[in-house]
């Protein structure tokens, strides 16, 4: 039944995107474009979005723990640090590039479309390295600085 | 390139997503993040983490033919970019949101849902730095 109901929150999820125009580059990117050819429609995505969620959790959290699980699994991390923001500021400009995000993009690959194969193909090869070269930077920072 | 202004198709989305995010929560306790789900897949951290996250991922493929029994068609997918540009956005894009710790979906709608610092400065930041990427692209280079 948990998978079940996994899979139809996923099916949720794209069904939300593909209504939403956040699959399309065009529409992502015109929000954007205020001094042109704008189109506002991506605020009403989020904030739609963002009232539900918002709404919802505060329900979901009057639980002790969710249906299927033995507790929440929220991130705890309330600091701001140059990663973060490094990281976020990066990503602005790949999404300013190319119009699509991992949340447009994974739904629409469903339609096996060529340019979202090739986006999320760039998408996956950006997070391997990424991931490969903060392993390595942790693993030369716990050899330099042995463990307390 | 023009796209048409659609408030009522883009709420009624934005619920859908918000709702599943609000799923998520109540059933395996999680954040509904698109780059937590793929990073997930990708790099399990075990085999049970793997599972819902692949059910999750899989079920999105899914939405757009969902999308096609509701509106006729499948969802409308234009691109600007050309090919080279495409992969140098999303390899930005994979770099990015690695170092930032999530995307539009998990900072964008469930942090900022969860009223998280992190994610108002991580949704604050891109939303700029998207903005700036596009004016630069449209209005300055031209393309």
């Amino acid at each position: 039944m948990r998978h079940i109901l996994t899979f139809l929150t996923g099916i949720l999820f794209g069904t939300g995107i593909s209504l939403s125009g956040m699959a399309n580059p065009a529409k992502v990117i015109n929000f954007f474009d205020i001094t042109g050819t704008w189109d506002p429609s991506l605020a009403f995505v989020m904030g739609g979005a963002v009232i539900v969620t918002f709404i919802g959790y505060h329900l979901v959290f009057r639980r002790q723990a969710p249906v299927f699980e033995p507790s929440f699994d929220l991130p705890q991390n309330r600091r701001l640090d140059v990663r973060l923001l490094t990281g976020s500021g990066i990503f602005g400009v790949g999404w300013g590039i190319a119009g699509f995000c991992p949340g447009g993009a994974l739904p629409a690959l469903g339609t096996m479309n060529a340019d979202v194969v090739i986006f999320v193909a760039a998408l996956i090869a950006g997070m391997l390295v990424t991931r490969a070269l903060s392993d390595r930077a942790a693993a030369r920072t716990d050899n330099a600085q042995p463990a307390e | 390139m023009e796209t048409a202004f659609t408030p009522i198709a883009s709420l009624t989305g934005g619920i859908l997503i918000g709702l599943s995010a609000v799923s998520l929560m109540l059933l395996r306790g999680r954040i509904m993040g698109a780059t937590g789900v793929l990073a997930g897949v990708l790099l399990p951290a075990s085999k049970y983490d793997w599972t819902w996250r692949f059910l999750l991922l899989a079920g999105m493929f899914v939405g757009p033919w969902v999308y096609l029994l509701l509106a006729g068609q499948l969802p409308t997918i234009q691109v600007p970019a050309t090919t080279p540009l495409l992969l140098l956005g999303g390899f930005l894009v994979g770099i990015g949101v690695t170092l930032g710790s999530g995307c539009t979906s998990g900072h964008g709608v469930c942090g900022m849902a969860r009223l998280s610092p992190r994610s108002f400065a991580a949704t604050g930041t891109f939303m700029l730095t998207t903005g700036l990427t596009v004016y630069v692209i449209r209005h300055m280079i031209g393309a």
